[in-house]
This record gives C-alpha cells, structure tokens and sequence, in this order.
C-alpha cells in the first residue's frame, strides 16, 4: 500500500466522527467517499478540497506546482472574505510547461518562484501545494519547500494533495494534516488569557462569520484563531494555545479538531451558527468549555444574558415573516446535518419541510429528521434528476434550497430557487443571518418573475395558467428523458 | 509588424489562460447530443466544468475518466472504456467527444490506439454514437489551441472523405473560432442564410449554449452542428474559417475532402467585413439584401459618431491570440492606441498583425504592469484585480466572464455587431470622463510631466 493511501485511510478511519462510528469494519475501510465511477462522478478532487481550506488564509501565499489547469482554471472562484490583506487571492502557480516535464526542471522551477513570491511580496508564509502531475514525476516538495524556508527565512508549507489522490473531502482533511505537521504549535504568542478559543471549519463566506464574532467577543472572549476564514499565518500558526475550541465543519476538518485535542489537550466540541437555537448552543458551549478549562464562572451567566437578548431581537425581526410564509412547502437538497436547525426555524415560523436528503446523514441523524418531517417517506437515500425535476415542475415546492449543482434543474423546472451552499451571495451566520435567510426566502418566493415564466405563450393552446408550476402532461413527457444519474451524483458539498 | 515577447519565468501570476482541454470540451459542446469527456483525474473535469457553468449560467455536461492513483500507474485504457460505456448506457450521447489531460499525457499511452481497440470491441455497445479523442494536456496552450484540436478531431472522426456524388452549391462549411459569443454565431447563420445559403457552423454553440428554457432535461448538450451535417462537410462549395486557430481544421477538411477554404482573419471592422460580404455575394451569385446594406449604412454612421471618443485613448488588451488581434485592430482602426496587449502563446501567426510596438506573451501580472496608466482595460473577469489595483475600467470580452451577466448573448461582428462594439466602448470613456478642473488645465503645473507625456505619446505615433 503507498504512503499516501496510508494516509487516507488513517484520516477516514476518524474516531470522532458520528458518522464512521455508526459503520462497520468493512464499511470503514472504504473510506468516506464512495469509489468513482469513470463516466459517472462528479465532484471535486483533493487538490480543490485542500485549497479550499487553506487559502482564506489572507497574508499568506498561495503557489500551485503544476500544469495550468490546476489553478489557471479555478483561481479567484471562492466567496470567502478578508478584512484585510489581499494576497491570498492572488494566483500564483508554476504553470510546468511540456520541456519542465520532460526535462525534470519542476524542483528547480519551483524553488525559483517561491524566491520571486518571497522578493515581491514578503508574505508571512508560502503554502505549496502539488498536483496530479507534480505527484506523478516524482517532484520532492519536501524538500524544495524545506530549502526555500531556510533560505528565505519564511515558513513554506508544503501540501500534499495530488487531485488523484482522492475527493475534495480527503483533500480537505489532507489540508488539515499540512497545517498539523507545519503549522499550528509553530508560534507563541506572547498574550495568550483564559478566555482564547479557535473556530475551526468556518470559511467566512460572504462575509458571515463577521455577524457572529462580535458576539463571541462581546462575551469576553478571543479568538486565536478562525481556521481558515479571514486568517492570519501568525494567527495559525498559535492556536494551539488557545482553551477551546468549536468545530464548525466537521465534514472538513475533524481530524484537525481531534488531533489537537490530542497534542496539546484542547477539548472541542461540534456546533453551528446556522440557526437560532444553534447559534445559541454554540455560544452556550464555548462558555461552558472555558469554565471548565477554569475561566472565571461569571462568563456563564454573561452569556445566558446575551442569549435571551438576541433570541428575543432575533424572533420579533422574524415574526413579521409568518403572515408571508406559512404554509410555504421547502424542498431542502443539502447533504449535511447542520441544515437542520436552519429547518427548526424555518418551521417556527409556519414554513413546511416537504423534502429532504438524508444521503450523507447517519442513522441517528435520519431519525432527527423522521421527527422534524411531517411525512416521513419525504426524506430520500437519493433522487434522480429526472425525479426531482418532475416534483418540481409538478409544483410539489414552493421552493428549493440547495448548491450551485442542482440550481438549473430547479431554474429550468420554474420554481423558485436559493443558493445555501458555498456560492450564496448573502450570509446567513448567526442570529442575523437567520432572518437574512428567511428575508432571501421571502423575496424569491414572491419575485414577480415567476407568474411571468409560467404564463404560456400566445400560441400555445390559451388555457389560463395553472396555479402551480406545469400540468401533469408536461410532467409525464419530460419525466422518461431524464439521465439515470441521482442529484447527490452532482456533487453537493 | 509587432515583436513576441516570450520571457522565461518560473512563476505565473494571475493567469490568463484557460487550460488546453478545456477548450477542447467546450469546443465539443458545439455539437448535438454531446457529452465531452476528459480524460483525467475528477479535478480536471469539474474545475472546467465550474468555469463554464459560471460563464453560461448553464448546465453542463462534462464528465471525467476519474484517474486515480492506481489506474496512474497501471495504466488508464480501462478507465477509458469503462467511462464510455457508462456515458452510452446513462445518457446515449450521439456524440462523445475524448481531451486528454496533463496527468494521462505525462504518463504517455496510445489514446488513438487504445480508443481504436475500444470501438472494435464494443462496435455492438457503442452503435449510434461517434467518439472523437484531441490530446490535449494542461502543460501546453489553451483555449484556442484545444479548441482548434478537437473541431479537427471531429473533422477525421466524422466527416465523410473524398469528393461525394454531388456537390451543393448553396452549401458552406463555417469553422468558428472560440473568440466568437454565442450571439455572434446566432447572428452570423443568419446573415449567411440571407443570401440564400445553407451554412453548416462547426463547432456550434448557438443551439446549445444559448440560454432557453429547454422542454426537457437533457443530459447532453441539447444543440448544435447536427452529425449528419458534419458527416456531409465534404458537400460543401466552400469552407470559411474565422479566425487563424481555425486554419489547421479548415486545411485537414480540404486535403480529406476538397472542399477549399477562405480564411476570415476577424469579422469586427468595416473592410474584413465587406470582404466577408463579397465571398457570400460571388458564391451565392446575390447581391447582399436591403436589410443587411441598411446594417452597413448604419455601421458607417457609428464610425462617425463613435471615433471621437477613440482618438488618442490608451488601450491595454489581454485576450488569446485571435480575439487579441481582432480587438486591438477594432480599437486601433478607432484611432485609439494600444498600449498593451498581451496573450497566451507565441505560436499564431495571427500575432504579429496585432497593431501594437510588442506583444507580450505573459499573465495579468505583466498585464497589471504594463496598462498602467491606460484608459481602458479589455480581458476577461479575471483581469478584475488589474482594475483594481490600477483604477482602470475593465471591458470584459473573451472567457471566463463570471461576474456579469449576458455575455454569451453579446453580439459584437458583423455590421451590426461592430455598432454594438462602438458604442460599449465609446460608453466605457464616456463614463470616464470627468469635469474640467482648472487645476490640470493650468499651464504652470505639471509643465516637466506634461512635456514628457507629450513627446512620449507622440514618438510612438503610427
């Protein structure tokens, strides 16, 4: 067996994860991501995933050793946001010609743009990642990056998460070993209180962990470190001193969370700022975790204040959404377990849950759901797109909440359509982001463009248009065209 | 006759190409009932596939041969079939079309060879659906270069060779390149179609990239060059490349059928398109319609209205080579300068027409140093950051555009096309423009940087 398959089945043999716990031996060794299938698989591959990770890392530099594919094709693609340095979003990659290949110059190449990286742009650290092809001819990043450190004088990072090596998921947990073996312990930081905790797996999309940090920082509380949105290196780099911890996707980086709790005795726990109730168990729980470590007791009664406050502003901000929304059917295509307390909500305010995927949940997790849904034949292993276009253009859904993938099917299907995964526009963190959401739901149920869309031309036969999306008709001609290819296929993350 | 500037470099920053198999797929997409197929790791696929959704705002159907490790090393000929016989059972494509990528060419295997053995052996599986295959690795060109592979790839795979039984005179064979929208593609059919003729457009992206509410769900590209008609190429009276990447497709259709080509080197100015207009009058014994004369009339008139705006701009352009030497001509036949122009390959022939002292073989970091100081950038949506940093409006051209809408649909050749592009730019320094500010027009500021700019400008005149 490589090393590198070592190594993945190290990460997805994970002891803290709910999900490999609920499997057997044989199930467990497979891993987490179902094999690919050629001409059948979607998705992303561990270089992306790694990637994604690392690089809301703002004052660092990001260098990909590889052909142009690579990064030329995916560079500047991500919402995360920083507050201030820009460098991350800068593309920097080797962009190995056909000679570089043949000839074996991919170390000395590499070498030398870390050097011109490190000359214009003094970057607190370098991350460098490989590549399928990098991987293949055998390129030693380790030791390139290792000679660049000591000669520039400048943490260099080397990732290794060759695209074949496996999925996105693996990548990102692959980008979580890198930061492990190089990064955090790396600093002390000088200031470090009782009160510093690390947030680790939120990427600061749109902005959204802005509208949930101040509370954490109203309590009293520091954050060390946000791994990986809106971080500094030097930030990273000292999270191991901090006294708590809060895993917020664990799909991502349980690994990270479990391993230092190992080394360096941070205990973590798994939470949400998705939701009202979530947002508030997350906050409870980074107060509780401090007392425990020995702040000062105090902190729990802060927080139980803080809490009331913001659940009351929180549902009288919602209230006025009720008259608009009740009754309204949600189909909900998102994978994970943390669109759940998204769902208390939307139900407290008279939204129902018409549908859900239950494919990347566990048993335990299936039976939470069983109890949220009115219907419980309505949470499904898997749906093929030809089925769920046919729901939706039967006007089973008032409207889809789902990612980028299926967005078209529900587009072309007419019905009406909201981004919550990593594309969105607007944040949706924190007790604010759940009356954005409810605010976002509430604008495109009632956007004016969908009478419109469904009104039938002027020369089709002049029936009045149906209530809903699409007569049984059209359903029944265009459900049998569809591929046999299942939505979950399309590579939601 | 402008110089290439190829400098060495170990580090590319900001890049401004796309990968070479990329444009392979999205070449492939111009055909109907297509599902392109990259043969690579999962990566390769859905970096592309992502870049193109964010562009079209569409659906589309990439898929991938899902290299592993493992098959890395023992080779990937299995992969390959089994990902072929999958695509036939799930979504009976008319039209698979094969790219290569950097990881399966490194390792080097007969592709050609390997998918010949695979079409022997499945013959029965695979009936009713033609397979094509460009190599294509990541670690050379880009779209242009992959883009013009795969429309010859579809032209060995598919055409029909030899002279056929009859010629049809009305008949013409296109070659778009990839520089053109899907607009222009849409209005170029009909032009030609007004002169009576039956042009048959490869690679077509009109019919499947053009953004309508399909009845169904399709797992293919639901339009685009029918294969009947590209099986029947060779009963054409003519072919018309557009744009030079497209000249090696357009010479291999005439050695295998003798079908002759007229190569369009762009179709954004006045004189290339009166030439465009003479071929289509000579073969179709016509003279251009009411309407299309109107278009030309009208055309003229922008010229006159819109050239005040161009004289003496700066311009700064980064684009591939056709749309490079497209652009700039536009812009330089405007009376605006180019400033800068950068691209992705020495290789066309295409770029020492480009009307600029250099071009410059490089990426937005050379892009970003070299415009400054320009009026006006023109490059993709990635060339946002140079905006950015240098203050400078970005018109937005070419591929990717993923952070505005519509795009594909801007039609930007033709008589009418060209009006179209007078006016967005022209718009771009009107929008520029700003008060009269006593300050800058005193005589006694600024006198030793006024000079200097003045006898800058005026050393690089034409």
């Amino acid at each position: 067996m490589s090393s590198a398959q070592q190594r993945a089945q190290a990460l997805f043999n994970e002891p803290a994860c709910d999900t490999n716990k609920a499997k057997d031996a044989t199930a467990r060794k497979k891993g987490c991501s179902k094999p690919l299938t050629p001409g059948a698989a979607a998705g992303g591959c561990a270089f992306d995933g790694a990637k994604i990770v690392l690089q809301p890392i703002t004052d660092a530099a990001h260098l990909i050793h590889g052909a142009l594919a690579c990064e030329g094709n995916s560079w500047d693609n991500r919402g995360s946001a920083s507050s201030g340095p820009s460098l991350w979003r800068r593309s920097f990659t080797t962009d190995l010609t056909e000679l570089d290949v043949v000839m074996g110059q991919g170390e000395k190449k590499l070498f030398k743009a870390i050097r011109e990286i490190v000359e214009a742009h003094r970057p607190p650290a370098v991350f460098v990642y490989s590549t399928c092809v990098t991987a293949l001819i055998g390129d030693d990043l380790d030791a390139v990056c290792f000679r660049a450190a000591e000669r520039f004088g400048v943490p260099v990072v080397p990732v290794h998460a060759a695209g074949f090596v496996g999925s996105k998921n693996l990548g990102n947990k692959l980008a979580g070993e890198a930061l492990l073996d190089h990064v955090i312990g790396s600093v002390d930081p000088d200031d470090v209180s009782d009160m510093d905790v690390n947030i680790i797996g939120e990427f600061n999309l749109v902005g959204e962990f802005w509208a949930v940090k101040p509370l954490i920082e109203a309590l009293g509380m520091r954050i060390r470190a946000c791994i990986p949105g809106d971080a500094r290196y030097i930030d990273v780099a000292g999270a191991h001193t901090a006294r708590a911890n809060m895993m917020v996707c664990s799909t991502a980086l349980i690994n990270l969370a479990r391993k230092i709790e190992e080394r360096w005795g941070i205990p973590f726990f798994e939470g949400s700022f998705y939701g009202v109730s979530d947002t508030s168990d997350a906050l409870r729980q980074l107060a509780r975790l401090l007392v425990d470590q020995g702040a000062d007791g105090e902190l729990l009664v802060r927080t139980e204040a803080l809490i009331a406050e913001e659940e009351r502003r929180v549902w009288n901000r919602l209230a006025p959404y009720r008259e608009r929304l009740a009754g309204k059917r949600v189909l909900l295509n998102t994978g994970g377990v943390k669109s759940w307390s998204v769902v208390a909500a939307l139900q407290e305010i008279g939204m129902e849950i018409v549908g859900t995927m239950t494919k990347k949940s566990t048993d335990e997790d299936k039976e939470r759901i069983k109890a949220l849904l009115k219907n419980e034949k309505h949470a499904f292993d898997s749906l093929a797109p030809r089925d769920l276009y046919a729901k939706l253009a039967g006007g089973e859904a008032d409207i889809m909440l789902s990612g980028g993938r299926t967005q078209f099917i529900a587009l072309k299907a007419k019905t009406p359509w909201l981004d919550i995964n990593q594309e969105r526009a607007y944040p949706y963190a924190g007790y604010d982001g759940m009356v954005e959401l409810v605010k976002r739901i509430d604008l495109e149920i009632h956007n004016p463009i969908w009478a419109q869309v469904r009104e039938p031309a002027p020369w089709m036969d002049g029936a009045a248009p149906s209530p809903t999306t699409g007569d049984a008709d059209f359903v029944a001609r265009t459900r049998k065209k569809f591929a046999s290819a299942t939505v979950d296929e399309m590579g939601e993350c | 006759m402008a110089r290439i500037l190829h400098p060495p470099k170990s580090v590319s920053v900001n890049p401004l190409k796309s990968s070479q198999p990329l444009g392979a797929a999205y070449a492939y997409l111009g055909v109907q009932g297509a599902v392109p197929l990259f043969h690579g790791s999962q990566g390769c696929t859905s970096f592309a596939l992502v870049l193109l959704v964010r562009h079209f705002k569409e659906t589309i159907p990439f898929q991938t041969t899902a290299m592993d490790e493992v098959a890395t090393i023992l080779g990937g000929a299995d992969n390959l079939e089994e990902a072929i016989l999958n695509l036939k059972k799930r979504t009976k494509p008319e039209f698979i079309g094969i790219c290569t990528t950097a990881l399966v060419e490194t390792r080097g295997e007969d592709f050609v060879g390997e998918l010949t053995q695979i079409k022997a052996r499945r013959a029965e599986d695979l009936a009713g659906t033609e397979i094509v295959l460009a190599q294509t690795p990541d670690f050379e060109g880009s779209i242009e270069e992959g883009w013009s592979k795969a429309t010859l790839a579809i032209i060995e795979g598919v055409a029909r060779r030899g002279a056929p039984a009859r010629r049809n005179a009305r008949r013409i064979n296109i070659l778009v390149g990839s520089h053109l929208t899907v607009a222009d593609v849409e209005h170029l059919r009909a032009f030609v179609e007004a002169f009576d003729l039956e042009p048959v457009i490869l690679p077509d992206i009109s019919g499947s990239l053009d953004g309508t509410v399909p009845k169904s769900w399709t797992p293919t590209s639901y339009g685009g060059a029918r294969i009947d008609d590209i099986r029947s190429l060779n009963e054409a009276a003519l072919t018309i490349a557009i744009g030079e990447h497209m000249r090696a497709p357009a010479k291999r259709l005439t050695e295998l059928t003798g079908v002759d080509y007229v190569m369009l080197r762009q179709l954004y100015g006045l004189k290339s398109i009166d030439r465009f207009v003479t071929v289509l009058q000579s073969l179709s014994g016509q003279q251009a319609p009411a309407a299309i004369r109107r278009r030309r009339a009208q055309l003229q008139d922008a010229l006159l209205d819109g050239h005040f705006h161009f004289s003496g701009k700066r311009v700064a352009l980064a684009a591939e080579p056709d749309l490079l030497y497209g652009l700039s001509s536009f812009f330089a036949g405007m009376g605006a300068e180019i400033q800068a122009a950068v691209t992705t390959t020495h290789t066309s022939a295409i770029l020492e027409h480009i009307p600029c002292e250099t071009v410059m073989v490089g990426d937005f970091g050379d892009f970003e140093r070299l415009a400054e100081g320009a009026d006006l950038l023109v490059s993709h949506s990635h060339a946002r950051q140079a905006s950015e940093t240098l203050g400078v409006p970005l018109m937005r051209v070419g591929f990717p555009i993923f952070d505005r809408l519509g795009s594909p649909h801007k039609l930007r050749i033709l008589y009418e096309g060209a009006r179209n592009l007078v006016f967005e730019a022209a718009n771009y320094f009107e929008a520029a423009r700003s008060e009269p500010d006593p300050r800058a027009l005193d005589p006694f500021q600024n006198r030793e940087t006024l000079d200097e700019r003045h006898s800058t400008s005026a050393s690089r005149g034409h």
